[in-house]
């Protein structure tokens, strides 16, 4: 009877693994098959695919630089110290997550627009964010961050506490031991942080097109791209989302090569 | 637990109320926005127990839709090219019938930070323009308009690629171009004269484009081949095109295309 009883659930376990896969990979597996390899290789040539994957590669790369810049200190805070408000940045930091990614470019706009509450400031500073490349980064970084830092902060908060006392008993200065203890400690979750939300800012589309505009070679990334073409093109944006696939699936392929297995 | 009881109550209450028992869909061009939403008022009161849900957006964003089988009764277009498309793929009950006309008007923020006072001055060397893109309909609208524009006696001969230069976003409908407008991210933007009704104009200004240089949108309207009831899809065409029709257009700063009877 428990034989009987732990069989059913082992099929049960079994058909619900496979049901989620059929959900993920139906979808992307169909994508790839309506374009012939051919017409993918022709498209690739277009001035207009190239300059969307370049921006696509060079914002994401320069939005998760950002991110890991700002993120990294943030992540050793939450990670090491207590401190009032925390709660709250806590929050702050998950907010992005659940936050419509068209209200994130809304806000931006409020927050960084000509006519935005720090748009004056920044327009001192010379620093100009709608309709530019950079405010394409901003909008990634906006909608990214978290992934790191909720990566970041768990890897810092799982390094052993005994390895850092150790440290200190060597008379190892702080900075050094986080250099030369806790990043190689916790660097595997730190890399995943890093690619998680270098893929959402890859993936980004409503910030973007709502804070930073649409123009090709300018803020016209792969998303917003395929956006358009579906709208005049199908066989050009089926065709540019199946490129978009190949180089997320190439570079988290990298990304993991690089990561010890577990 | 009462709120829990009252809240029960409404819900019953609400699913108690009898359903409508017809629904017409009607696609159409973003700058048809107010006037159908008034037209489709006008016409659930004369055929009751008919609702009418509207899709507003670009109308090449409507055709991809259509294209792939949405379900709709009534297509309007804001140009002629997008509404052959669908009577080429056979999703078009019968022909298209032009109901309305637009034209351009260029939008600046009330504030003018772009301080355009002129056409000429579109063409300004670091002025931030903002059009529709190429597909939508007043996208490729506005781009005939500033070569026309240009072609005004004393005008630089190269106004048009000079204005187009400074185009710093392309966006996926009319709308998104006077939003953009609106929030005076952009100095200037180019839409339809439709597009400036009460709800902006408090936040924008109207630089006009003198008529023989202006561009006149065309607006077909059709009965859809997958139209479930055609006799409510006929009548809010005939709507379009009859008095009522010609009414709410004009209030909404559109032009009856259909001689008055």
């Amino acid at each position: 009877m428990t034989a009987l009883r732990a069989q059913l659930l082992r099929l049960l376990v079994a058909g619900a693994a496979a049901g989620l896969l059929v959900l993920l990979a139906l979808p992307l597996a169909a994508l790839v098959l309506r374009v012939p390899p051919g017409a993918l290789w022709q498209r690739v040539h277009e001035p207009l695919v190239l300059d969307a994957l370049r921006l696509s590669l060079v914002t994401s790369a320069g939005s998760t630089a950002l991110v890991v810049a700002l993120g990294l200190p943030l992540a050793y805070l939450l990670a090491t110290r207590r401190f009032r408000g925390k709660r709250a940045v806590e929050l702050l930091i998950d907010l992005p997550l659940v936050l419509p990614p068209t209200v994130a470019g809304v806000a931006l706009l409020a927050a960084f627009g000509r006519a935005g509450l720090a748009g004056g400031a920044l327009h001192g500073l010379g620093v100009t964010l709608p309709f530019t490349t950079l405010g394409v980064v901003v909008a990634q970084a906006f909608v990214a961050a978290p992934f790191f830092v909720g990566a970041a902060r768990t890897g810092l908060a799982e390094v052993d506490r005994r390895y850092l006392d150790m440290a200190a008993t060597l008379r190892s200065p702080p900075a050094r031991t986080f250099v030369r203890v806790m990043l190689p400690l916790a660097l595997p979750s730190l890399l995943a942080g890093a690619a998680m939300s270098w893929a959402r800012a890859l993936g980004e589309f409503g910030a973007t097109i709502t804070f930073a505009g649409n123009l090709p070679g300018v803020t016209q990334t792969m998303p917003l791209a395929v956006y358009l073409a579906l709208q005049s093109d199908l066989e050009a944006a089926v065709a540019l989302s199946v490129l978009l696939l190949a180089v997320s699936v190439v570079v988290l392929l990298l990304v993991r090569a690089r990561r010890p297995a577990h | 637990m009462r709120a829990w009881l009252a809240a029960m109550l409404a819900l019953a209450a609400c699913s108690s109320r009898p359903p409508a028992q017809r629904t017409l869909t009607v696609f159409a061009a973003a700058s048809l926005g107010e006037a159908f939403t008034d037209l489709g008022e006008s016409v659930e009161r004369s055929r009751p127990g008919l609702s009418i849900r509207f899709n507003f957006a670009g109308s090449q964003q409507l055709v991809a839709q259509l294209e792939q089988g949405a379900p709709a009764d009534v297509f309007a277009s804001a140009d002629e090219r997008w509404m052959r498309h669908v009577v080429e793929l056979g999703l078009a009950a019968g022909a298209p019938v032009v109901f309305a006309r637009n034209r351009l008007v260029v939008v600046l923020p009330e504030s003018n930070p772009g301080r355009i006072e002129r056409l000429e001055d579109l063409a300004r060397p670091g002025l931030k323009l903002v059009l529709a893109a190429e597909v939508v309909p007043a996208g490729r609208y506005a781009r005939q308009a500033l070569v026309r524009i240009g072609e005004t006696p004393g005008f630089p001969p190269d106004f048009a690629r000079r204005a187009l230069a400074n185009v710093v976003s392309e966006e996926e409908n009319v709308k998104s171009v006077v939003a953009r407008v609106q929030l005076a991210e952009a100095d200037a933007g180019l839409a339809y004269h439709s597009d400036v009704g009460s709800a902006v104009a408090a936040h924008v200004r109207v630089l006009q484009i003198p008529e023989d240089r202006n561009v006149v949108a065309e607006y077909p309207i059709a009965v859809l081949a997958a139209a479930g009831d055609t006799a409510d899809a006929r009548a809010f065409v005939d709507a379009a095109l009859g008095p009522e029709g010609r009414r709410m257009l004009q209030r909404h700063g559109l032009l009856p295309a259909t001689p008055a009877r």
